[in-house]
């Protein structure tokens, strides 16, 4: 009896393990598809928000706008229809927010009943008139003409200069400066993070005693635990008038801000991944190399560092993964400009930190929400192939040995 | 692949509806300005009426707007009225609510305290944060470039902002947006040629804030809640609680609550505009 029963236990247990691995493993896919079906779908739809319809006058020569040209004419930078192709006539806008400056209420009705004729004639009896309003207050035999505006499409997503998802009534979404900076951002992070990790992990692993190692290990582990909505505040009070002090900037918050503060927050991966690529280098090898003459920094730079290369290198390329997925400390030091960067001390906006800090206003299954999905699926392809990179390096030192 | 999507949605969110349902009856969901005295008014009230529980929940006012769509909240706290494809959404929805305005607030343009400029108009605030003027020697201060923080997109304020002083215009993309306004106050303390804008209730000794006009310079105001409540301040916004008609029974005694004498007490502790 009892045999039958540990055995039924043992199936049981390995059946629960099975099943907890393949609904992580689901999860995991689900998730992704889930994030590139939402942020594919913002292609070839119109940077027009909510169905709107962009209507003229029917003696107007323009037949089709750009986006960037839309905002500048409702920014009231363009206000002459010669400078987008038209006609010498001024334009006049009319939006379905301003509406009730050309209609009464009773004009438009209690429940927009008469709302579709009178727009259509408002549009046909003004030469200069530019409307944007739904597609379903568009009247059936309209008199007006209908502009089309170049639908989102990738090539413009990844190389657009000018980031507006929430303007009117056409949004603008170039990531350039959002992927730019997270880059800079990171980047820069790194060259801050791995020399001074690399010096405090060798000393670790091969020149602190015992009793230090005890200590400072606990110490940097610490580190990784502290929340980085802390980090970020730490860096607004202290690094950025530090900054702001230091370069005589206009203004603290910039990329290099950003870059010492995920330096900070990378250095335990950095230094507990490379510390253990460290002490893994055989003992035969370091005692070897002893035995032949060589003194203790030699055995450290000949011998140690070119053997455990492979594991520092992924310590770097984790610590890159890790600062360009950080959200909240960014958020808070680098000013979140979407300028494209031109150098470290200057404000810098960074994907994760546009997606925590605009999704929570955007509209669901708007323009703007499947946008910075789309983002997503950016950030996910880079830090996907950080961790392709990573392991292609830790299976070559499988190899090499 | 749609399909699948919503029933994973669907089984998610009945597990969690079915664990909470037992507690609360009242959930109130939306702007993050609205937040803090949404609290307030739940717990006196809840205080006064036990048995009944009310759930706030921030995350901005279109999330509450969008939460009111899918019927997952009971009301939609928010700081800004219904942008017109919103109401249209509702109407199409077919469901017909009520908004209430609960108080008010005014928002305040600050500068660092060593800031000679102490007026502005709203042509020139619209130019700073259009980034057509780009130095405080153009509003009659000093030769300093202006740094102009603003709040992130996901804030009723912003949309305010945008609305109400800029007309409607884009803001400039070298305009920095901060989390929260604590941040933004922390920049401006630190930043000489600094300036932002913040709820009335935020304004610390370490910023200045500035009288704004909006006659073209014939007079200014500055931000209090005595020329708030007079009408002479020009920047100040109502908060409002929308919530479905079909749900009034369950929302009303509350919402009675927050416009009684007693909730409009915690209004001005709060640090908002009482509404007379």
């Amino acid at each position: 009896m009892k045999p039958v029963l540990k055995r039924f236990i043992e199936r049981f247990v390995e059946g629960l393990l099975a099943l907890s691995g393949t609904v992580t493993t689901l999860t995991v896919l689900l998730i992704i598809v889930f994030l590139f079906g939402e942020g594919l779908s913002v292609f070839n739809t119109s940077p027009l928000e909510s169905h709107n319809t962009l209507v003229i006058n029917s003696t107007n020569p323009v037949a089709q706008l750009k986006p960037g040209q839309l905002k500048e004419v409702f920014d009231g930078n363009i206000t002459n229809w010669q400078t987008i192709g038209g006609k010498n006539d001024s334009i006049i806008l009319l939006t379905i927010n301003s509406v009730s400056d050309f209609l009464s209420e009773e004009e438009i009705g209690m429940n927009f009943e008469f709302l579709p004729g009178k727009l259509d004639s408002l549009v046909s009896s003004n030469s200069g008139m530019l409307a944007v309003f739904p597609e379903k207050y568009l009247v059936a035999n309209h008199q007006s003409k209908i502009v089309r505006v170049d639908k989102n499409n990738l090539p413009d997503f990844l190389s657009g200069k000018e980031w507006f998802p929430t303007a009117e009534p056409a949004v603008q979404l170039g990531t350039l400066p959002l992927i730019m900076g997270t880059l800079l951002v990171s980047i820069f992070a790194i060259l801050f993070a791995l020399p001074i990790g690399l010096a405090t992990a060798i000393y670790m692993a091969e020149v602190a005693n015992p009793k230090v190692r005890n200590v400072m290990k606990p110490v940097i582990e610490l580190l990784s635990g502290i929340p980085s909505v802390v980090y970020g505040f730490f860096g607004l009070i202290t690094i950025v008038p530090l900054i702001h002090d230091v370069f005589n900037l206009p203004v603290g918050e910039t990329a290099l801000a950003g870059s010492i503060v995920l330096g900070i927050m990378a250095l335990p991966t950095i230094i507990t991944v490379s510390e253990d690529a460290i002490r893994n280098t055989p003992r035969a090898m370091k005692e070897a190399s002893l035995a032949l003459g060589a003194t203790k920094w030699q055995t450290i730079s000949r011998v140690v560092l070119p053997y455990s290369m492979s594991g520092i290198t992924a310590a770097a390329i984790l610590g890159i993964g890790r600062a360009i997925g950080e959200t909240m400390a960014v958020l808070m030091v680098t000013g979140n400009a979407a300028v494209m960067p031109h150098s470290l001390l200057q404000p810098v906006r960074t994907i994760p930190a546009t997606i925590a800090a605009e999704l929570g206003e955007a509209p669901q299954g708007g323009v703007h929400y499947k946008a910075l999905f789309a983002l997503g699926c950016i950030l996910f392809i880079m830090t996907m192939a950080i961790n392709i990179w990573v392991q292609y390096i830790s299976n070559r030192r499988k190899f090499s040995k | 692949m749609n399909k699948m999507k919503k029933n994973l949605m669907t089984i998610a969110m009945s597990a969690l509806i079915s664990v909470s349902a037992i507690a609360q009856k009242v959930v109130i969901k939306g702007s993050d300005t609205v937040l803090p005295l949404s609290q307030k008014e739940a717990e006196s009230y809840m205080k006064k009426n036990s048995g009944t529980s009310i759930t706030v929940v921030g995350g901005g006012s279109g999330v509450g707007i969008a939460a009111l769509l899918d019927g997952t909240t009971d009301i939609a706290m928010s700081s800004r009225s219904l942008k017109m494809d919103e109401r249209m959404k509702l109407q199409d929805a077919g469901k017909a609510f009520k908004e209430v305005t609960i108080a008010r607030d005014a928002l305040a343009a600050i500068v660092h305290p060593s800031n000679k400029v102490s007026k502005l108009t709203r042509e020139q605030l619209e130019g700073i944060y259009t980034g057509k003027i780009k130095n405080w020697k153009e509003v009659g201060g000093d030769d300093l470039q202006i740094v102009v923080y603003a709040r992130e997109t996901s804030s009723g304020t912003y949309e305010f902002f945008k609305e109400h002083v800029m007309n409607r215009k884009n803001y400039a993309s070298s305009v920095l947006n901060m989390p929260a306004t604590g941040a933004i106050i922390q920049s401006v303390s630190q930043t000489k040629g600094a300036i932002g804008y913040v709820g009335l209730a935020y304004v610390t000794k370490d910023v200045k804030d500035l009288a704004v006009s909006y006659d073209k310079g014939k007079t200014y105001a500055t931000a209090s809640v005595e020329n708030a409540k007079n009408k002479t301040y020009p920047i100040v916004r109502p908060l409002f609680y929308f919530y479905p008609t079909a749900k009034e029974k369950a929302v009303k005694s509350f919402v009675d609550f927050i416009l009684s004498a007693e909730g409009q007490k915690i209004v001005s502790e709060v640090g908002y505009i009482t509404l007379n």
